[in-house]
């Protein structure tokens, strides 16, 4: 057999394959759709976990007549996410969403064993036939934060603690300090790493340690609560992050960025049921309602409030854009040129900072 | 760095050193009586998931405390039953300690995560709290780290200083002949394994009541390893633990600082400095064999066949 009557040989058993699948597809379809979701952190991390766990339970709530869904919790980034995964695909899951970037790889190598399953893979970059990639615009709810921040602060320090030093964090960082600056040019912002997404004791020691430095409000991109109750212990100001954090601190949190991925799971959901699913990228923002600001501390003055609801709209309609020029980095070198707006590609790929950031970012 | 910086700075040290130092002061005793137990994470865990249980349960964070102390007892009494009743290997079991630690916190802790708690009540001493620099470390500390602290001269004196201890020490350095003597070699052992859980449970209770505080799981985060390493790196002295369990919270609390006014290296660097230390310490000592030698307990480790 030369490789061409080979080709033909393997394209006919694929037909073959097609065919049953297809048949068995009909017998199928009187079952219910079962879909499957892959956490990186317990479901009750009250954090970013948490959220996707909410937006699989609006599935279930949506569609609960046509879908069934599964989900395994404290999937750990790598060769287990593998095993997971394959275990999901293989047990008859149609749709698999895969939360975390680091099951880019994993999501992407069970995708190509099992063509007729469709995946959805959390934050990263690589798409394939059946592999959709969705994200959020977390650095839009930043800049809203930025505004409230800029207006609450005393002491014109801002600590800021972020988990590794990627395009999504340090977009965060910019789009705060920027709209930060906006309303207080005094302001700077300290930025901790504490190279973890979910390390209690050491959130905690870095919100401390930079309170100690005068900080008076603790922003955190981070998925712990632990920030947030340091700085209510200290009786200062938080922003938090992914879920509504209001009640680890009801004194400090000022507001926090809280993804909202229910509408996007129900939408995705519902377009497999319909037989549209299309595998594309999905990258929403405010305006998509894929992320929001937690309820705003009722110690924030009316004013403020509407400077914020303010930036949070023009976003929403298109009028702000949380990067627009001129924007300048550390040393003063323009970046962003006046009249102009980065592009996605841009923010994408960011790894500088804006002025006012105090600490070099690591390479 | 100015000067006021200092004082903050100083009682985040004492704070982030107090884990440590009931973890270590616990295990320092049972290997002094010649048990080598790796559990000390499991049973921090264990006494963290427990303590804060029992807090949440009560809203008493004392309570908390005991329970979070009983924990690693029974925890470690467990490791007791197996090595010391079973003749088990002590490494694998101390290992098996640990990932069982690991897995039982997080399954009893499950409905616990993201549980806000009262803060522990700070002893705070009027007037003195705002004395320049030593003000807030020497006096506004929160109770676990006074008792700590008071655990250092406390265990010294009673290894050193009492007649118990004494019998403690020889049955570390020589079950042999200790029980020739007449002593109760499983009993005494079983009793340091039993204080040596309870020590383990006190520091998991601190970090999920008081330092950080919050249920999480795995929350210690590899302190249950440092305190054991602590314990070499003592060369098994109570007050060495209180200095190396210092070293190490300050510089834990150093490198945050450093990143937060702009020190230009590598994060990634400097969170590894409080381990890079612990090694290089390690290494420093090992190289002095009979100073190892000479505080090492003899026994250490060596499974004692009753006749």
């Amino acid at each position: 057999m030369n490789r061409r009557t080979m080709g033909k040989a393997l394209m006919g058993a694929a037909a073959v394959v097609a065919l049953t699948s297809l048949g068995s597809g009909a017998v199928w379809a009187q079952d219910k759709l079962k879909v499957g979701f892959v956490y990186v952190g317990p479901i009750g991390d009250f954090g970013y976990s948490y959220q996707h766990e909410q937006g699989r339970l609006a599935v279930e709530k949506a569609l609960g007549d046509k879908v069934t869904t599964t989900y395994v919790e404290n999937v750990p980034e790598g060769a287990d996410a593998e095993r997971v995964i394959e275990q999901l695909a293989a047990s008859g899951h149609k749709l698999i969403f895969t939360t975390s970037f680091g099951f880019m790889n994993p999501t992407l190598k069970v995708a190509q064993r099992y063509p007729d399953v469709k995946f959805e893979h959390a934050t990263g970059y690589k798409r394939a036939k059946n592999v959709a990639t969705y994200s959020a615009r977390f650095y839009e709810g930043r800049s809203v934060a930025g505004t409230i921040v800029g207006k609450m602060t005393k002491s014109n320090i801002i600590g800021y603690i972020g988990s590794f030093p990627i395009p999504e964090v340090v977009s965060g960082i910019n789009a705060f300090t920027i709209a930060l600056r906006e309303q207080n040019p005094k302001a700077e912002v300290r930025v901790v790493w504490v190279n973890s997404w979910y390390d209690p004791p050491k959130e905690a020691e870095a919100a401390k340690a930079l309170i100690d430095q005068g900080a008076d409000v603790i922003v955190q991109h981070t998925d712990s609560s632990a920030p947030v109750q340091a700085a209510e212990e200290r009786g200062l100001w938080a922003v938090g992050q992914s879920s509504d954090m209001t009640r680890f601190g009801p004194k400090a949190h000022l507001t926090g960025i809280v993804d909202d991925w229910n509408g996007y799971y129900i939408q995705r959901v519902q377009a497999v049921l319909d037989g549209t699913w299309k595998a594309e990228d999905t990258w929403g923002g405010l305006k998509d309602k894929m992320l929001y600001l937690a309820p705003y501390n009722p110690a924030i003055p009316a004013e403020v409030v509407a400077l914020a609801n303010k930036v949070r709209d023009g976003i929403m309609d298109g009028s702000h854009h949380s990067f627009t020029g001129p924007i300048k980095d550390q040393s003063g070198k323009v970046m962003i040129p006046a009249g102009q707006h980065a592009s996605d590609e841009q923010i994408l790929k960011m790894d500088w900072f804006v002025e006012g950031v105090v600490g070099k970012l690591p390479k | 760095m100015s000067i006021e910086v200092i004082g903050p700075v100083v009682a985040a040290m004492m704070t982030a050193a107090t884990p440590l130092l009931f973890a270590a002061l616990g295990e320092l005793v049972v290997e002094k009586s010649g048990v080598l137990n790796l559990g000390v994470e499991g049973m921090m865990l264990g006494g963290a998931v427990v303590g804060f249980a029992v807090t949440v349960a009560t809203g008493s964070s004392t309570l908390g405390f005991v329970a979070g102390a009983a924990a690693g007892a029974v925890l470690a009494s467990l490791f007791g039953l197996l090595t010391l009743g079973l003749l088990a290997n002590q490494v694998a079991t101390g290992l098996a300690l640990t990932l069982f630690g690991v897995g039982l916190s997080s399954l009893v802790g499950q409905g616990y995560v993201g549980h806000p708690i009262a803060d522990v009540p700070e002893l705070r001493i009027p007037y003195l709290t705002t004395l320049p620099i030593i003000g807030q470390p020497l006096f506004g500390q929160s109770l676990p780290v006074y008792l700590a602290l008071a655990a250092v001269p406390a265990v010294h004196w009673f290894l050193f200083r009492t007649r118990a201890g004494l019998v403690l020490r020889a049955v570390g350095e020589n079950h042999t002949a200790a029980h020739a003597l007449g002593y109760k070699v499983i009993r005494i052992r079983f009793l340091a394994v039993l204080f040596g859980g309870a020590m383990s449970g006190l520091a998991g209770a601190y970090l999920a009541l008081d330092y950080t505080p919050m249920w999480a799981e795995g929350m210690t985060a590899g302190r249950g390893w440092i305190a054991l390493a602590l314990v070499v790196f003592a060369t098994w002295k109570p007050g060495r633990v209180l200095a190396g369990a210092w070293l190490f919270g300050g510089v834990t609390i150093l490198q945050l600082h450093a990143q937060g006014v702009g020190f230009a290296v590598p994060s990634q660097l400097l969170s590894m400095l409080p381990y890079l230390a612990t090694v290089l310490v390690l290494v420093l000592i090992s190289r002095d064999v009979t100073r190892i030698r000479l505080n090492a307990p003899a026994s250490l480790g060596k499974i004692f066949y009753p006749d």
